[in-house]
């Protein structure tokens, strides 16, 4: 702790001490360190606030707590492998990673349009499920870092039954590496359908207690309305996308914009308001998630039989997986056939598994809008088996960059709903 | 007649090798075999392209093609860019801020010389014909072979307006690796900048902060670039070194 002559720094050490410090100068100013290590930052969130009593006259946002170093580790094994690491950079919307790398896997590989319909289908309906769970994780712990517990305990319910169809599908809550180049891992297994349908006929109660719980609760709105404003012009000029965006009044949503996956068949709307406050955002997730409840039941309507991964067996993984009783592995059938029945598909699984495919050399950009906003994916090939470079461009990275510009000039507590406003996830945010 | 062609083609033929290998070794891409990899523990053998000097994917016009409606606004977007920039974008003025045009997979690239990055970013954002508002950040990427552009800084910029989307390149050697800094046009590439410049040690000139954003402050490297290993490295920590994971213990 050091006492200059117009602040004290608070960034560690005895409290008492600090107490102490500051009552022998007539320092006004503190300079606290909100996290790392901190309930209410969402993970490894650094927060450095130069407070004047109560108001917050300065905010200063640290990262890199949770660097892991995925896009180097990307580097090192193969185009399918990588699915397995981009699920885990921002561990909420794990299928929006997975489907944006794919997307860019694809564009360099020019097969985007044989892409068979079912994967898009079940492409979408999970993107669809895992924007419904982002947002209800959203609100979960907003309302935890405003002290209603409600709020938390009835968001993490609700998210968890959408858990249980991943947990079905992929056979994991979260880092799925469901979706893959060329399509998706394995089918639904049988029942899915049946359990989303019942998904479907719940979630709109569930998302209406929510929503009577907090839509016009009083001591919400006292938290929330006019707090952590961001107008249009500041969203575009730090390139704010997604919910936030859209809760300063511009209807921009790339599924609309710049349709991927089958996006454009499916009917939906883009919630909008003007509030540009955190209860605008709050509402506009809300609205979203019921609009996602929409095409996850056009998703199931289109559900036709067919393949869920290309036909091209030279990119196409031979996802013939079945649960055993050990777990999810190879089916049995796969397993006697490349066993016993045929040297040359022994060949080409082993082959496909261990190397891998080749991509052409080039570069491709691929956009998807995750439940957080442009989640860009950006692949360099240079024609071998594993990338040359692939970046992510994460909304909650770019968008932590408004932390400043929402929350200078408010109060200590209004720091705590604008970053919970903004939803960021630390696993994304520092890759 | 036709003996004399006969001769010519029979020449021909048994020069055939040489003539090849002529070729080979001319061309801008060097092949390194079926067995060239030695150090990446690539099992497949496949030994990357190497490539020699510049071989510079350009297009040509139109970039407009009629069968691919991702390309639909291309040609649009490039007479804009060039009107606004004031010169063509062939190169035949000496300051030609637009080197090379390239097209490919229905993605629009502009690779502009670093000195006029600044002023192609202003008229990208400024221009009422092009209007790219949205600056989706910039991205590095390190090709060691590629000598005296060893280090290229890839910036993707989204037109709400217009409902389009651009990528812009530009590159530096790794002897000086200066690259004008755009946060002053689009200030959501403050991070960015400050993550390429971390990763891969591209000087932002003009940036108003250019700090370490996700390794320490105090790392030394740049840790994304292709001459650094991946793990490896010994940490400090609160004085005492921690070694690298595979040199813990021996396991014997």
């Amino acid at each position: 702790m050091t006492v200059t002559e117009d602040y004290i720094d608070a960034s560690g050490g005895d409290w008492d001490d600090v107490i102490e410090k500051a009552q022998a100068t007539s320092a006004e100013r503190l300079v606290v360190n909100m996290g790392p290590q901190h309930p209410s930052t969402h993970g490894v969130l650094r927060l450095i606030l130069t407070l004047d009593g109560e108001t917050c006259t300065e905010a200063r946002v640290g990262i890199g707590y949770l660097h892991t170093g995925i896009e180097k580790n990307l580097e090192y094994r193969t185009w399918t492998q990588g699915t397995t690491f981009v699920t885990r950079m921002d561990y909420l919307t794990p299928l929006f990673n997975e489907t944006a790398y794919c997307l860019a896997v694809e564009k360099l590989l020019g097969i985007t349009d044989r892409v068979p319909e079912r994967a898009s289908v079940i492409r979408v309906m999970m993107m669809e499920l895992n924007r419904m769970a982002s947002h209800f994780v959203a609100m979960a712990t907003f309302g935890m870092e405003l002290g209603a517990t409600t709020v938390m305990t009835n968001g993490f319910r609700e998210r968890e039954m959408i858990l249980d169809i991943f947990e079905l599908v992929t056979g994991l809550r979260m880092n799925h590496a469901y979706i893959r180049p060329g399509g998706v891992s394995q089918d639904l297994p049988p029942g899915t359908v049946g359990k989303i349908r019942e998904l479907l006929k719940e979630m709109p109660k569930r998302i209406r207690v929510m929503r009577k719980l907090l839509d016009e609760n009083p001591v919400y709105l006292a938290r929330t309305r006019d707090v952590a404003h961001l107008g249009l012009p500041g969203c575009m000029a730090l390139g704010i996308t997604g919910p936030l965006l859209r809760a300063s009044g511009l209807s921009w949503d790339l599924r609309k914009a710049k349709p991927y996956c089958g996006y454009e068949d499916y009917e939906f709307d883009v919630p909008v308001s003007d509030g540009g406050d955190v209860y605008a955002r709050y509402r506009v997730r809300m609205a979203e998630m019921e609009e996602s409840l929409k095409i996850v039941e056009q998703c199931l309507d289109k559900l036709r039989p067919g393949p869920v991964m290309i036909k091209d067996a030279k990119i196409g993984w031979p996802a013939k997986l079945a649960l055993g009783p050990d777990g999810l592995g190879n089916s049995p059938d796969h397993i006697a056939h490349i066993m016993s029945g045929s040297m040359e598909a022994l060949i080409h699984h082993f082959k496909l598994v261990t190397e891998g495919f080749r991509v052409p050399a080039g570069q491709a950009y691929a956009a998807v809008e995750s439940a957080k906003g442009e989640l860009g994916c950006y692949a360099v090939s240079d024609g071998g088996t594993r990338p040359h470079r692939v970046h992510f461009r994460d909304p909650s990275f770019t968008h932590l960059q408004a932390v400043a510009a929402m929350c200078e000039g408010g109060t200590v507590a209004d720091v705590i709903a604008a970053v919970a406003s903004i939803d960021p996830v630390m696993g994304g945010v520092d890759r | 007649m036709s003996t004399d062609n006969e001769r010519e083609r029979d020449e021909e033929a048994a020069n055939l090798p040489e003539k090849q290998g002529r070729e080979r070794l001319n061309a801008p891409v060097r092949r390194t075999g079926m067995f060239g990899a030695t150090t990446t523990g690539d099992t497949s053998g496949y030994g990357g392209l190497r490539v020699r000097g510049s071989a510079p994917a350009r297009s040509r016009r139109p970039f407009t093609d009629p069968d691919d409606p991702r390309t639909a606004d291309f040609d649009r977007v490039a007479d804009a860019l060039e009107a606004a920039l004031g010169e063509g974008e062939e190169g035949s003025a000496p300051k030609a801020s637009v080197e090379r045009v390239e097209v490919a997979l229905g993605e629009l690239t502009f690779h502009v010389r670093r000195e006029a990055l600044l002023e192609v970013a202003r008229v990208l954002r400024d221009d009422p014909s092009l209007r790219y508002e949205l600056c989706t950040g910039v991205a590095g990427v390190h090709f060691p072979d590629d000598t005296g552009r060893e280090l290229h800084a890839v910036y993707h910029f989204r037109s709400l307006t217009h409902n389009s989307e651009i990528r812009v390149a530009t590159t530096c050697p790794d002897a000086d690796p200066h690259v004008p800094s755009i946060v002053s046009v689009y200030p959501t590439n403050d991070w960015h900048e400050r993550e390429a410049w971390d990763f891969f040690g591209i000087v932002f000139d003009g940036h108003p902060a250019l700090t370490r954003i996700q390794m320490p402050d105090d790392w030394h490297g740049h840790p994304q670039r292709k001459d650094y290993p991946l793990g490896g490295i010994p940490v400090e920590y609160r004085g005492a070194t921690v070694p690298p994971p595979d040199e813990r213990r021996s396991y014997k």
